[in-house]
């Protein structure tokens, strides 16, 4: 990991925040998962809480691609609905339990990202991000004149999940506390997996593309197929924050397929700060409590978020978390 | 004699209907310090493209012990043993100089693996290490590359360069921007090099590259017009009347 920290020369001042820091991303995931633990305890609402865990699993995986490549997709929304809809799908037409119906969610959703990543991967910069929001509209309006299969404009419903079987435990899945502890689980493996992709040698040459895409070439790597590589796997997460939201709503709406769906992830992404691993989940959080705090002043809330949005990217790119590791903990 | 390591074969580029380079032939052999000059806009740049894989020829072939690499991406040309430099720094500004090498060391271990540690791979940070001591910049090992001095900055590049042990170096223009202090210790740099691999050179210093090589070839409208020894070229009526008549004072 770069860490700006590190590069300081480390005068008697800084040593100490800079190891606490470097202690702070050693142990990030337990650091996280603690987090996790505590956070419906302290929001207003736990069907809050839930929404946090499954856009915060989103925006983490986003940034595998964002933060970590160095890649702007506007079309990310298409694999968290894709995983939504196979789930939901797999349950309410074809009885498939639960837990196969994620696996199949998970799966349907890496083999979109693996071909809207084939596709776009090959182009750079603006165009990049044109292709994956023209692609995932494609996805969208599939779905939308599919609706014998995915109920089009009315969204998908007949799915809920009322109970599920764990090791002979049946648990009660529309208490919200156990609903919010089952998928803290997924969301938990979630940060885990892109903690250790981070952590890995593919983690070091995401980043090298990021910082200078032809000297990483000239090095020796294979460009496109790291980009594709990594886009699939950032795909691959968000699709399993899908599986997890269509197990929380019982419900799909369309909208989970529409840009602006693509766009929020990316302001969450932004808000928290795309430089750092637990940043894209603090941002979903501030993000989905400022909608909950915002909208119960307002109907027109998204002028608010959008303006602190706006402020966020002129004065503090480093987003939340990012200005917090790197003022703060200095 | 030995067989050549590096051989172009009637090299021709186009880049619609400007030609910057047109049948060009030669071949490189094996330990040798090969200085390409000629003017601005000569084709040596294009020349170090093609050679490195970054530029598919319009026409002609190249060939590297033995092997035509036709269809070679430009990814694999470091693997096969071809590295280089580029003649505006091109060096990952926001990681430490350590991370620059290592990264570097790591393209030719380790690419698509994304669940082991890579600090497990400890075998690269000793290979980082050395390739910074055999450029002098070990002192800055923890410096974010960005904030290192121009000069040290052409010293990393060059790192980065050697970290997969290539058989054939080309550097760009190695002292471009550099005062005289910092050329010097560039030249006694690339001394030490040449002691190891074979280098081909781009530069305008003609001191430098009288002094280095052993052998120069000079470009100009994108043909080759002369090819030997320093002295040779020194005394070439073509190479003279090509930079005298510029007028632009290299030679």
């Amino acid at each position: 990991m770069t860490s700006p920290a590190l590069a300081v020369s480390p005068s008697a001042s800084a040593r100490k925040p800079a190891r606490f820091r470097s202690l702070v991303t050693k142990y990030r995931v337990p650091l996280s998962i603690l987090a996790l633990c505590l956070l419906p305890w302290l929001l207003p609402s736990k069907a809050l809480a839930v929404n946090v865990l499954i856009y915060g699993t989103v925006a983490v995986g986003y940034n595998l691609l964002f933060g970590y490549t160095g890649l702007l997709s506007f079309g990310h929304a298409a694999f968290v609905g894709t995983g939504a809809y196979i789930t939901g799908i797999a349950i309410g037409q074809f009885g498939v339990p639960w837990y196969l119906a994620v696996l199949m969610g998970v799966i349907g959703g890496a083999l979109l990202a693996f071909v809207m990543g084939a596709l776009s991967t090959r182009t750079r910069g603006i165009y990049f991000s044109m292709v994956t929001l023209a692609l995932a509209q494609l996805v969208y309006y599939v779905a939308l004149q599919t609706p014998s299969w995915t109920g089009g404009e009315n969204g998908l419903r007949g799915f809920t999940v009322n109970k599920i079987n764990l090791f002979g435990f049946e648990i009660n899945f529309l208490d919200p506390v156990n609903k919010y502890y089952v998928l803290m689980v997924f969301a938990a493996l979630a940060l885990w997996l892109v903690s250790r992709i981070l952590n890995s040698p593919f983690g070091a040459a995401i980043e090298a593309i990021r910082e200078n895409e032809r000297r990483a070439r000239t090095c020796g790597y294979n460009v496109e197929r790291t980009k594709l590589l990594s886009f699939t796997l950032s795909g691959t997460i968000c699709a399993l924050g899908g599986t997890m939201s269509a197990l929380h709503l019982a419900f799909v709406p369309l909208d989970s397929l529409h840009y602006l769906s693509s766009g929020m992830i990316v302001m969450m992404t932004l808000l928290g700060g795309a430089s750092s691993f637990f940043g894209p989940f603090i941002g979903a959080l501030v993000f989905l409590v400022m909608e909950d705090v915002f909208s119960l002043w307002t109907s027109h809330w998204q002028i608010i978020v959008g303006s602190i949005f706006v402020l966020f990217v002129l004065f503090l790119p480093k987003g939340i978390w990012g200005t917090f590791l790197t003022k703060v903990m200095r | 004699m030995n067989a050549p390591l590096l051989a172009v074969n009637d090299i021709g580029v186009r880049f619609g209907g400007f030609v910057a380079l047109q049948g060009v032939t030669t071949e490189f052999r094996p330990g040798r310090v090969t200085s390409i000059i000629g003017p601005n806009g000569a084709g040596k740049s294009t020349f170090f493209n093609v050679l490195s894989g970054v530029l598919t020829p319009s026409s002609g072939s190249i060939r590297f012990k033995g092997d035509d690499l036709k269809g070679t991406k430009q990814h694999e040309f470091v693997h096969r043993g071809i590295a280089r430099s580029y003649q505006i720094t091109n060096i990952f500004p926001d990681l430490s100089v350590h991370e620059n090498v290592r990264v570097a060391a790591q393209a030719s271990r380790s690419r698509y693996n994304i669940w082991t540690n890579r600090n497990r791979f400890t075998e690269l940070d000793a290979k980082a290490d050395a390739a910074l001591e055999s450029v002098g910049l070990v002192a800055k090992r923890d410096e974010t590359a960005k904030f290192l001095a121009h000069g040290q900055q052409r010293a990393l590049e060059i790192a980065i360069a050697l970290i997969s042990n290539p058989e054939v170096l080309l550097l760009d223009e190695p002292t471009a921007g550099m005062g005289p202090e910092e050329t010097k210790e560039m030249v006694a740099l690339l001394e030490k090099l040449a002691s190891e691999r074979t280098i081909l050179l781009v530069e305008h210093k003609m001191k430098m590259i009288l002094g280095l090589s052993d052998r120069i070839l000079v470009l100009h409208h994108g043909r080759l017009i002369a090819d030997g020894s320093p002295r040779d070229i020194q005394t070439d009526p073509e190479v003279r009347r090509v930079y005298l008549g510029q007028n632009d004072g290299y030679a």
